[in-house]
């Protein structure tokens, strides 16, 4: 392998790369020949670095500084300051919220010095594209020991002393699932990874497949050999071009390298891959779903039992895993399961990985161990609520997740006091929300999509999903009467109660949780026909402050209905009747003059 | 044989009986609405709803498609399986007022309030048609389409389909669509009319004149009461 002075390690994860970091590999790049260091320095494309607020971002090792936000015009100066006069720059580095200091490595900054990496110990080093430097860094290592040293029993054995729960959500011992499958006699036997990513506002699965899809590779040929399959699928969304182009690379890369397809490493194990595009169903990634879905039927959930461990994808036995369980493998079997045991807490172990998203200030992708606290995630690692807000709740666990609120920071994260607290594990996503929220149309929106994302099978789930929805819109629409609390308890109830699968048996939460920690909201908006947070724009009108008003026109010129009036210096004042409710002056004016009241024109029946 | 708990009853249930056809098979009635002997069991409507486990781990599963298993423990009236049962009556009047299937079923159970705004759909999704057209006609000129409220059944891009021959077998089986409630208030999303009920023939001929057998069960006595 040919040695370099320093690499230049750039992210092209989804995120960085729709900020331009592609673009920045290729001035990088351009830059370094045109100062004659390519012989020197190596600019590589590795995957998403979890750190998306700041995206794009470049990497420089070995001296391990990050710089961030990084635009085009930057770089000709940083090839210059940094790679030839050794200076990094401190202009481009990270600064935390209210410091003044930059950070000027990666190790130092908060973000990532709480962080645990296991399944994304590869991001942001690596090049995903090149097979060679995931085997660098011990790839396929475990693969081979599970082909050449292993028997299924002490695979099986392994996974389940590690006590891996699948990280799909639901939390199922990844090994007595093994086991189950392993014990079928019937063949052939199927392998299913589940990569039909679609919280709102999840996107760990697709920075997995994007950044290390070897691993996933790697774990699925040793799940393979642990139940004797001979054919996997890797189900991934449509809307991931840039993981299924990965995976694609990473399964022909494999194949050349005899590390997939017929006679794996001389061992005579055979075992393929074959890639499977969703078309863009949220339901899909219920696991009996999406074995619909592989078979080309419509994408609908059935009872269990049968388990797809007895009677899966074409009635064959089948184990269907989550991106992360397959990325987990290969770490247990190379580290041993007590490793992976001396991680989390007493029923759950290992790591998890969280897409930390909504109001904070580090959005991104992060890995902690089991048990940490909402509280060292969201202000630790996440940096806490931008512009000082308050905090008011996170939601976890996707759409059917529930909010949690700011009394509960202090929760250990692991699957039972999440279930416990009304929320769940989920996929992992995280929304953080400031006093600026509404709970309500929080609410509201979760119902929305889940009404729009229900299959519509189950009569309880459709039209459950539907009618809570109509009920909670009512509601922001100041159409709430008193009994609809007591009747949304109900049909929220029975939704979870009657439904046949996870997205109904679920769907309940958003209703059940936010009325469990936030019912005053409801009841303001249901009794007073008041937003508390000033969200729901039948309930308000937006006024301007006289005594914070200094006329300085910013509103007027973000207003798009011409509904503000007043010249320079003078006070401004909004015309109601053209007033949309759009909040564009609120968000333009830097004086916080324009505020959103209860409007006194609704009338309380 | 396999055998369980039902209701603190011991059943026997033969290999690849359901946890219906079990209780059918013993007398125990179970209300259904989207299943049908000859077709195979679709799950959808949730009235079939029982309680299986003990303690507090019970969840409840449609028993239409939940299979025998050795040892299981149900119970196909709890207070759960009932508020349930009526939850999905209630929502699926909402959908289809006309249903007599329906409107029956809400007197049976004690149903006497709908609160959701009426759709008037006349079909509650239940699928019958559509496995009816496939499984018995062997013509799948139906099928389901889109999801969530957008969810109907209709034939390939709502074209008159080749496939279809007219037979009718759709319409015959369908809960909603061809039954119509004749009670005194059709029109609204409730009926309740079988609980007031009072036979007009009985004032005509001092004996009920059912055709359909029990009383009440054809629907063209049943009269406000005063």
């Amino acid at each position: 392998m040919k040695q370099y002075r320093a690499h230049l390690l750039v992210c092209a994860g989804t995120g960085c790369v729709s900020c331009g970091s592609f673009k920045i590999k290729e001035a990088l790049e351009k830059e370094i020949k045109k100062r004659k260091l390519q012989d020197e320095i190596q600019v590589v494309a590795t995957g998403c670095n979890g750190f998306c607020e700041r995206g794009p971002i470049v990497l420089v090792q070995p001296d391990g500084i990050f710089y961030q936000l990084l635009k085009v015009e930057d770089v000709p100066h940083l090839v210059e300051e940094h790679l030839l006069k050794g200076r990094p720059i401190k202009k481009l580095m990270y600064v935390p919220p209210a410091e003044k200091q930059p950070v000027p490595k990666m190790k130092d900054i908060e973000f990532f010095k709480h962080q645990r990496l296991i399944v994304l110990r590869n991001r942001g080093r690596i090049d995903p594209e090149k097979i060679e430097e995931y085997i660098a860094f011990d790839g396929y290592e475990a693969m081979g020991k599970a082909l050449t040293e292993m028997t299924p029993e002490t695979i099986i054995a392994e996974i389940s002393a590690s006590g891996l729960r699948g990280r799909g959500g639901a939390g199922f011992p990844t090994g007595r699932k093994w086991a189950a499958c392993a014990k079928e006699k019937r063949t052939p036997k199927y392998l299913i990874c589940n990569g039909d990513e679609g919280d709102p506002g999840a996107f760990m699965d697709r920075s997995v497949l994007e950044a290390d899809p070897h691993a996933i590779l790697e774990g699925m040929v040793i799940g393979a050999k642990a139940i004797g399959a001979v054919k996997g699928f890797v189900y991934i969304r449509h809307e991931y071009p840039l993981a299924l182009k990965r995976v694609e690379i990473a399964i022909a890369q494999a194949r050349d390298n005899g590390l997939l397809g017929e006679d794996i490493l001389g061992t005579g194990f055979n075992f393929d891959l074959e890639i499977v595009e969703g078309a863009g169903a949220f339901v899909s990634g219920e696991e009996t779903a999406l074995i619909a879905s592989v078979e080309g039927k419509i994408a609908m959930p059935r009872q269990r039992p049968p388990f797809p461990a007895q009677k899966g994808l074409w009635g064959l036995p089948t184990v269907i895993n989550n991106v992360e369980t397959w990325a987990t493998v290969p770490n247990i079997i190379r580290r041993g399961a007590d490793w992976f045991q001396g991680l989390g807490t007493e029923s759950s172990k290992g790591t998890k990985i969280f897409s930390l998203v909504g109001k904070i200030n580090n959005t991104g992708l992060v890995e902690v161990p089991m048990g940490i606290s909402l509280r060292d995630v969201v202000f630790g690692i996440g940096g806490g609520i931008p512009k000082g807000r308050e905090f008011k709740a996170v939601q976890i666990g996707g759409p059917s997740g529930g909010c949690l609120p700011a009394k509960l920071l202090d929760l250990p994260i692991d699957y039972e006091s999440l279930t416990a607290a009304g929320a769940m594990m989920g996929s992992g996503g995280m929304i953080v929300m400031d006093d600026k929220t509404c709970m309500v149309d929080i609410a509201k929106y979760f119902l929305n999509f889940l009404q729009d994302e229900s299959c519509g099978k189950c009569v309880s789930c459709r039209e459950g999903t539907q009618r809570m929805w109509e009920i909670v819109r009512d509601i922001t629409e100041g159409k709430g009467k008193e009994s609809d609390i007591a009747l949304l308890e109900e049909l929220a109830q029975v939704c979870k109660d009657a439904s046949l699968c996870g997205l109904g048996q679920t769907a309940g939460n958003p209703i059940l949780s936010t009325l469990q920690y936030f019912r005053h909201e409801f009841e303001a908006h249901i009794l007073d026909k008041r937003c508390p947070a000033g969200v729901c724009t039948k309930l308000i009108r937006y006024v301007v402050l006289s005594e914070k008003c200094t006329g300085c026109l910013s509103c007027k010129r973000a207003c798009p209905t011409e509904a503000i009036t007043g010249s320079l210096k003078e006070v401004h004042s909004i015309i109601q009747t053209k007033c949309i409710k759009c909040g564009a002056c609120q968000e333009a004016c830097r004086f916080e003059a324009i505020e959103s009241q209860r409007d006194e024109a609704i009338q309380i029946i | 044989m396999i055998t369980f708990r039902m209701n603190g009853l011991e059943v026997k249930a033969e290999e690849g009986w359901s946890v219906l056809e079990t209780a059918k098979f013993y007398g125990l009635e179970i209300p259904t609405l989207c299943f049908n002997e000859g077709l195979t069991p679709h799950g959808g409507c949730r009235l079939c709803l029982v309680e299986i486990g003990e303690g507090l781990r019970t969840k409840l599963v449609s028993s239409c498609t939940y299979p025998a298993e050795e040892g299981l423990i149900v119970r196909t009236d709890s207070n759960r399986v009932w508020a349930a049962r009526r939850m999905m009556i209630e929502l699926m009047l909402a959908m289809a007022p006309g249903s007599k299937v329906l409107q029956d079923m809400a007197s049976r159970f004690g149903v006497t309030q709908v609160r959701f705004a009426s759709r008037n759909k006349e079909c509650v999704l239940c699928g019958l048609c559509v496995r009816m057209c496939a499984e018995q006609m062997d013509a799948k000129a139906i099928g389901f389409q889109k999801r969530g409220l957008n969810r109907k059944i209709s034939t390939p891009f709502d074209m008159r389909s080749e496939e279809c021959r007219l037979c009718g077998a759709c319409m015959y089986i369908c809960p909603a669509c061809q039954l119509r409630c004749q009670g005194p208030n059709a029109e609204t999303a409730l009926c309740n009319g079988c609980l007031t009920m009072d036979p007009s023939c009985l004032d005509h001929y001092d004996d009920l004149q059912c055709w359909m057998y029990d009383a009440g069960r054809c629907g063209t006595c049943v009269r406000e009461k005063t």
